[in-house]
């Protein structure tokens, strides 16, 4: 049966997906950390870094794994492991979004996947854009991979290069603004100019699903350029017309 | 500083082993987990009461698991939120087919996780409803939350919520008195000394010797006002002028109320602070229907005491008088 074939190489290669986050997160762990302890209370890499090698342990432990399965196994460990407001936010997210990729991974099936987890975050975090979390990294991120894919029509991994893209503005955003959720939000105007150490996870398990998606498809790397307008400027508007 | 602990790490861990060897009758440990459930749980066709949150707290949670109150709570950390999964657990041990209840104290990760928890257990065909507890006057938003801080007035939500499910009442009912309780629950409290988690060592904030923190979390978060220490009279009356302003009573209401030691006060000074404060609700003409004494929620080893005052009808009444059996509360 090819079809369960394929699945299988769909689910090894977010298995290894998993593996590279747990080493990138592993390796930014005291990064992540020092961007917390100016907000927060300085526990975020190492719980981010405990729970993504548990995590990548786990996936590595599964048969035959599906995508479906190997996300879902990845949040209920991600849920158990990281423990505080990150569990719900990374690990319960995922275990709902995982339900996306029954079917396998599709353009179709990848753009439902990344809003479900979009809608679980913002749902659990009560967080909207602009409000300095881990949403200002996700949710430019979500929208340009949907766009990109639907609207665009570009390939898969094009669209995962402009996402990758646009998470990073997101996380630059974080910056300058005062946070509103999270534990940043208790400074008040105190938390401009700190860096969300959540959107910056984030971003960082983006770029590490990306090089994995090109790594598989024996691609380089695009190159996103987010600033390359998609939608087109006035003039070509007018032009079109 | 001193403790009488073997190694932080392991705290939790063996306090719930101890509280089952206590209790075994009464109390079962899930295997693998931090959470207690009644021996006998699920309990067919009754509404399940659970809860949880960090430990430091005690008697809460746990000290609460039995007839006519809760069927089960989990245990996070010292301080710290269960995860999701120990409480996704939780719901489906006590799960009686029923429906179940969950009492959440209003701090983030308490929130996040059992909400998450709750969603899960939904998808599995669960019937689950939440009640978030925000009872503290004392700050708005604080340290943990956005919003009020849940504290010692989700004991009487405990104790309404489990004697409407007693009583065979449906998931409906249970979760409409546990929302009257919220509603008309008030409670501030106060330290005179920090706490000291068994992680740390060393006392949570600098409170001076001759210095008091007026509305104090239950982990140690900052209160209102940081003042010279007071006689115990004039403590009573700060911290029950903030709580009776936020209920706004009227003259002839009954009330019952709580003196709630922090873990670390002589039951003494309690019943000296309760004394006063029921001189003060008789001065307001309330009309006082009970009044409990002693250390249900509490924050380790902080000297301090909170103060809670709930307005009851005749439905709360004969909840909270209604028959209890729990290691740390008996009503007969």
């Amino acid at each position: 049966m090819s079809g369960e074939r394929e699945v299988t190489e769909e689910g090894e290669a977010v298995v290894a997906a998993v593996a590279a986050v747990a080493e990138r997160i592993e390796a930014e762990r005291e990064h992540l950390t020092d961007l917390d302890s100016a907000i927060g209370d300085a526990d975020h890499g190492g719980n981010m870094a405990r729970g993504w090698a548990k995590a990548a342990d786990a996936a590595s432990d599964l048969e035959d794994p599906d995508p479906e399965t190997v996300a879902k196994t990845v949040g209920k460990t991600l849920m158990s492991e990281v423990g505080g407001a990150s569990g719900p936010l990374f690990g319960g997210s995922l275990v709902f979004a995982a339900a996306e990729l029954d079917g396998g991974i599709t353009a179709e099936t990848a753009v439902a996947f990344a809003e479900t987890y979009l809608e679980k975050v913002q749902d659990r975090g009560d967080a909207r854009i602009g409000d300095a979390t881990m949403v200002d990294a996700l949710t430019p991120a979500v929208h340009t991979f949907k766009k990109s894919i639907e609207v665009d029509d570009l390939p898969p991994l094009e669209a995962l290069a402009k996402a990758v893209d646009a998470a990073g503005r997101g996380v630059a955003f974080t910056v300058p603004v005062r946070a509103r959720k999270g534990r940043a939000s208790y400074l008040g105007w105190r938390s401009v100019g700190h860096q969300d150490p959540g959107a910056t996870s984030t971003l960082f398990i983006l770029e590490e699903v990306l090089a994995v998606s090109a790594d598989r498809l024996d691609r380089e790397v695009p190159d996103a350029d987010a600033t390359s307008p998609t939608i087109p400027d006035d003039a070509e508007a007018e032009e079109g017309r | 500083m001193k403790k009488l602990i073997n190694d932080p790490d392991d705290v939790v861990d063996e306090m719930l082993d101890g509280m089952t060897a206590a209790h075994p009758d009464r109390l079962r440990r899930l295997p693998d987990t931090q959470v207690l459930v009644r021996e006998d749980a699920p309990v067919d066709g009754k509404v399940a009461i659970v809860t949880g949150g960090g430990s430091g707290h005690e008697p809460t949670h746990a000290g609460y698991i039995g007839d006519g109150m809760l069927d089960g709570a989990a245990a996070g950390g010292v301080f710290s939120s269960p995860t999701a999964d120990e409480f996704e657990e939780l719901i489906a041990a006590c799960d009686g087919d029923a429906g179940v209840l969950c009492v959440i104290k209003n701090y983030e990760g308490d929130v996040m996780n059992f909400e998450t928890a709750i969603e899960l257990a939904e998808m599995e065909g669960a019937t689950v409803d939440s009640v978030v507890v925000d009872d503290d006057v004392a700050v708005e938003d604080s340290l943990y939350t956005s919003g009020r801080r849940g504290v010692c007035g989700t004991i009487l939500v405990h104790k309404a919520a489990g004697a409407k499910a007693a009583a065979g009442a449906d998931l409906s009912e249970v979760s409409r008195v546990a929302e009257k309780v919220v509603d008309n629950v008030a409670t501030m409290g106060m330290a005179l000394t920090s706490c000291v988690t068994p992680e740390k060592g060393e006392p949570t904030f600098d409170l001076g010797d001759d210095e008091i923190e007026l509305g104090i979390g239950i982990h140690g978060e900052p209160g209102t006002e940081r003042t010279d220490a007071m006689p115990a009279d004039e403590v009573t009356e700060a911290l029950t002028e903030s709580v009776l302003s936020d209920l706004d009573l009227d003259a002839g209401e009954e009330v019952v109320t709580i003196v709630n030691g922090m873990g670390g006060t002589p039951e003494m000074e309690l019943f000296v602070v309760n004394r006063r404060l029921q001189e003060l609700l008789g001065e307001r003409d309330l009309s006082v229907h009970d009044a409990w004494v002693g250390d249900y929620m509490t924050s380790l080893d902080m000297a301090g005491v909170s103060i809670t005052v709930c307005a009851v009808d005749d439905e709360l009444k004969e909840l909270f008088d209604a028959a209890a059996d729990t290691p740390a509360l008996t009503v007969r």
